[in-house]
């Protein structure tokens, strides 16, 4: 049903639907140098500053590929099990635009440098989902266009410009197969993405520098039916905020078609992040002929199957892996365990505290606890800060055998904090070893209960809930030493005496 | 020593022996080209001031010890390969004013090696020709006769060393491009292997037989040249990683023991009567020589032409893509970026250029891409297993270089008329066979009362260049058919 008012549909008509969703993104590879030339690849450089003649696509010049680059796109399929075919090329696209030097893009048409694989990823609840990769493959990037105009519109300008910094940059483009089901896989999908690009360190995945951009093609069906539905392509979706937005703002506008009686046409639609909504940009009627051929440039591209396996045997636990064993091998919880995933740098810190304390539960609530609170409040990264894990490790060993109390152990990390070095050395030179000697507390608790006869009698009344206060005191007695656990049991007992 | 007819070993002796400076090479040379290209037009540009520095610099090194190969010796570079500083063109109207702004490598090799550059000699447009005269600048005249063409599209490096205006040149060959024009101007052009000389520079046309080879009076000039340019170069990905072994030093007198392959399927009868004479009478002096003809047979040569205007045109239809006006050449603008690369393009390519870009597009085009293209592919794969068949038979295969002698200005007027004077170097370009051009006799053309130089094409398998320059320095140090023919250009011995 389709409220005639707002013209969005309902929530029970909006269950009778599902999504499918496949994602393509394009991902700036993180080297040295370009693609097919020795220029920088940097960003933020001066307009047309890092060109030369092959970039710039002057007559005469030839493209030499980036070792490199493939190396890095043979290991990025590998973190997702995809196959690396002995044999693979580069193809010429093309189709004339501005700021395509050469007119044509280098990319790979049939035979890409990866085939197949899988992403695993896991949603903000834990669940737990997957969807297969067609193919990553390996091409350039382009330049930048400006148009002059006063608005920055193409419409109304005068002249253009273009800065060729990026054009040649190495490009990984990454297909998915239509295996998600909702806007929340998609993001949760191209977030594993992400994370395990950042951790072989193949890309910086900056979207906001462009270095990570994606397409979606999203159709919709009735729930149950064998066939797909027709799709529209999504574009200029700049972060995973608007993917997800976009995705959803297709999904209802699909819905909302068929169930006004129309048909879903297969074309290109732009997401527009001011209004919240997607515009067709061209049919599939207009859809370029690329011409695709494979460009005489350049020689096929062989892998023997041991070149694969060298790279294989580099490759070292992915982020989703590590998500797997803190969450079912620690028994973390989903939300914290993707804290620590998220920050490479901290969570292997983070498993090295948990390897030399044997308590991982305990050091991630220290790590994501007090810690992390440590890091932000001084702005200093814990894995670059003074406090080793080593010295963590220390400390958590302590609170776990009772030897300080949890107030103690705050202390001492505030100390580590500032001057590094060992928890025990901290623990006997600031004296805050736990009081856990029965005869020790029971006189504190004997002190206590004697200064405060009023709270003793409301206790012997049936308000037991001052006996929060009075362990409190009793704590405050020793300095904050007294073991809690002791000192209750104490208290209980001499308040239950009488 | 005469530096304006003397060869390039004895220039390069002379210089390296300090017996002539340089600077007196570029002196002597610079006002007798001028001289002589006032009647050919081999040249869209003269560099005396770049000669006359290079020859200082030459200078200084050979007298801080240095021996140079190619030290003092003029040389003239085809338009289409970049000169650092130079106007470079393509013979194009739409690179009218691109000035390039570095040196494609087998240039900058010539110079490293000691060469004067004296200009940049004029050229089919984009290399697409058979004749020079679809150059948007100039005709360039064949300096044995002016009122026929040099043949092409390497017709300024061809007709100036042809016409003494030049001791060496260098030329690009994607389908024949240096071997018709050498036959036409009585001169040696030589294409050597595909991927043994880098392209980088190279303003390309069909960048899967784009090969640069030189021009030269002699057999031996021309591999002193081929050696000073060759070999792998990390800027061409198609280069080939392979030693090249110097070719200039001991070239054979004799072709014993020598199986030259003489193709069933090219039958010189169907050339007219005197041009079959020629040849029939190269192949016997190949024979006295103490060569051995064989039969052999490349059924699929004769799909060479179709396979190739596809492939080619393919290949240029990409390539010139980038000639938009966006960031150097022509620029003729538009209300938006569409009509401005309409009406650039438009205004910028000639006639023959568009028909191939046009040819290419179709053929690359979804859905005949398969019919077309990738047909094409199979048939060159087949040409070229012809061609490895035969070399089980022979050593060499002897050809004629083109279909005639040089032709009269617009006698071609029919494209495929002219597509057909590459019918026999084609196949050769198509399996990417190094081979050459070596004047081999003189024929009156039908049309004409002077006789016409003629060229014998050699072609030999990949790799084996250093076999087929001895083969030719062989047949031409026995047969001098070049000497027997003078240029009418003044300034000629």
């Amino acid at each position: 049903m389709i409220d005639e008012r707002t013209g969005e549909v309902s929530a029970e008509t909006r269950a009778r639907y599902e999504a499918v969703i496949g994602i393509e993104c394009h991902v700036e590879l993180k080297t040295v140098s370009k693609m097919f030339c020795g220029c920088p690849n940097a960003f933020g450089s001066p307009p047309n500053t890092n060109v030369c003649p092959v970039c710039l696509a002057l007559p005469g010049a030839l493209p030499v590929p980036n070792a490199k680059a493939i190396e890095q796109i043979v290991r990025a399929g590998l973190a997702f099990g995809s196959t690396i075919p002995e044999h693979a090329k580069f193809d010429r696209k093309n189709y004339f635009y501005p700021d395509m030097p050469k007119n044509y893009q280098i990319s790979q048409y049939d035979m890409p440098l990866t085939v197949g694989g899988i992403v695993r990823y896991w949603l903000e609840d834990g669940t737990r989902g997957e969807c297969r990769l067609t193919r990553i493959h390996l091409e350039e990037d382009t330049g930048k266009s400006t148009h002059a105009s006063a608005d920055g519109r193409l419409a109304g300008a005068t002249s253009s410009l273009v800065d060729f910094n990026r054009a040649g940059v190495p490009l990984m483009e990454c297909v998915g197969e239509p295996d998600l089901r909702s806007a929340e896989e998609a993001v949760a999908f191209l977030e594993s993405l992400a994370r395990t690009f950042r951790e072989l360190g193949v890309s910086d995945v900056k979207m906001e520098e462009g270095s990570l951009r994606c397409d979606a093609n999203v159709s919709v069906r009735l729930r149950g039916a064998a066939e797909y539905g027709t799709k529209a392509e999504i574009k200029n979706m700049n972060s995973f905020r608007s993917a997800r937005r976009a995705i959803e703002s297709e999904i209802a506008r699909q819905i909302a078609v068929l169930e006004g009686g129309g048909r879903v046409i297969q074309e290109t639609r732009g997401w527009d992040e001011a209004a919240g909504v997607t515009h067709s940009q061209r049919s599939k009627e207009e859809a370029h002929d690329y011409r695709y051929f494979p460009d005489p440039d350049l020689v096929p591209l062989d892998s023997p199957p041991a070149a694969a396996d060298a790279v294989r045997a580099t490759l070292i636990e992915t982020p989703y892996e590590r998500y797997i064993r803190y969450v079912d091998g620690f028994g973390i919880a989903s939300k914290q365990a993707t804290q620590l995933v998220d920050d490479a740098a901290l969570s292997q810190w983070f498993d090295r505290v948990a390897a030399a304390s044997g308590q991982p539960l305990a050091a991630m609530h220290f790590v994501l606890g007090d810690l992390s609170r440590l890091a932000n409040e001084t702005g200093i990264a814990i894995s670059g800060g003074k406090v080793t894990p080593e010295a963590l490790a220390e400390l958590v060993e302590l609170t776990q055998n009772n030897a300080i109390n949890s107030s103690a152990a705050k202390k001492v990390l505030e100390v580590l904090w500032i001057e590094g070095g060992s928890a025990k050395a901290i623990v006997e030179r600031e004296g805050l070893a736990q009081v856990s000697d029965r005869a020790a507390v029971a006189a504190l608790v004997a002190e206590v209960l004697d200064a405060n006869p009023k709270v003793v009698a409301d206790y012997r009344a049936g308000k037991t809930n001052v006996l929060g206060f009075l362990t409190g005191a009793v704590m405050k007695a020793s300095r904050g030493k007294a073991n809690p656990a002791l000192t209750q049991e104490l208290l209980r007992e001499k308040l239950e005496q009488k | 020593m005469d530096p304006l007819h003397d060869s390039a070993v004895a220039i390069a002796t002379a210089v390296n022996r300090g017996e002539m400076s340089a600077a007196d090479v570029a002196e002597t040379v610079i006002p007798h080209v001028a001289r002589i290209d006032a009647q050919v037009d081999a040249y869209l540009q003269l560099t005396p001031e770049l000669m006359r520095a290079q020859a200082r610099r030459v200078d200084a090194r050979i007298a801080a010890g240095e021996r140079l190969p190619l030290a003092g010796v003029p040389v003239a570079i085809k338009d289409n390969m970049c000169l650092d500083g130079t106007r470079t063109t393509a013979g194009s109207k739409i690179l009218g004013n691109f000035v390039a702004p570095y040196t494609a490598t087998a240039v900058q090799r010539l110079l490293d090696a000691g060469a004067l550059p004296i200009g940049k000699t004029n050229l089919d447009e984009f290399a697409m020709g058979s004749s020079g005269e679809n150059s948007a600048f100039k005709k360039t005249r064949n300096p044995y006769d002016l009122e026929r063409v040099p043949g092409g599209s390497s017709a300024g490096s061809a007709a100036s060393v042809g016409a003494f205006a030049a001791t060496l040149s260098l030329g690009s060959d994607t389908g024949g491009s240096i071997r018709e024009p050498a036959a036409f101007c009585n001169v040696v052009g030589f294409k050597p292997t595909y991927g043994r000389v880098s392209r980088y520079g190279l303003i390309a046309f069909a960048s899967s037989l784009d090969q640069i080879g030189p021009f030269a009076r002699s057999v031996e000039d021309a591999a002193l040249a081929y050696d000073a340019i060759a070999g792998k170069d990390p800027l061409d990905a198609t280069s080939i990683d392979r030693a090249a072994e110097p070719t200039a030093a001991n070239l054979p007198r004799d072709l014993r023991g020598v199986r030259v392959g003489i193709v069933k399927e090219f039958d010189t009868a169907g050339l007219g009567t005197s041009i079959d004479t020629c040849y029939r009478n190269a192949y016997d002096e190949l024979a006295a020589l103490g060569a051995e003809l064989v039969e052999v047979s490349l059924p699929t040569a004769k799909y060479g032409l179709a396979t190739y205007y596809l492939i080619a045109p393919a290949e240029c239809s990409s390539n010139l893509a980038r000639f938009d006006g966006v960031r150097y050449g022509l620029r003729v603008d538009g209300a938006d970026v569409g009509e401005m690369y309409e009406r650039t393009r438009a205004a910028g390519f000639g006639p023959e250029v568009k028909r191939r870009i046009l040819i290419g597009t179709y053929a690359l085009s979804s859905g005949y891409y398969d019919a077309y293209y990738l047909k094409a592919q199979k048939a060159r794969t087949r040409i070229a297993e012809d061609f490895a068949r035969a070399f089980e038979l022979c050593d060499v295969i002897a050809s004629p270089a083109a279909s005639s002698p040089a032709f009269g200005f617009n006698a071609k007027s029919d494209p495929v008329a002219m597509y057909l004077m590459d019918y026999y170097t084609i196949p050769v370009s198509l399996a990417g066979l190094p081979s050459l051009s070596v004047p081999c006799g003189a024929v009156v053309p039908e049309d004409g009362t002077r006789a016409m130089p003629m060229g014998l094409q050699l072609a030999s398998p990949l790799f084996t260049e250093r076999a087929l320059l001895g083969y030719a320095h062989a047949y031409e140090q026995a047969t001098r058919h070049a000497d027997k023919l003078r240029p009418v250009t003044e300034g000629a011995r």
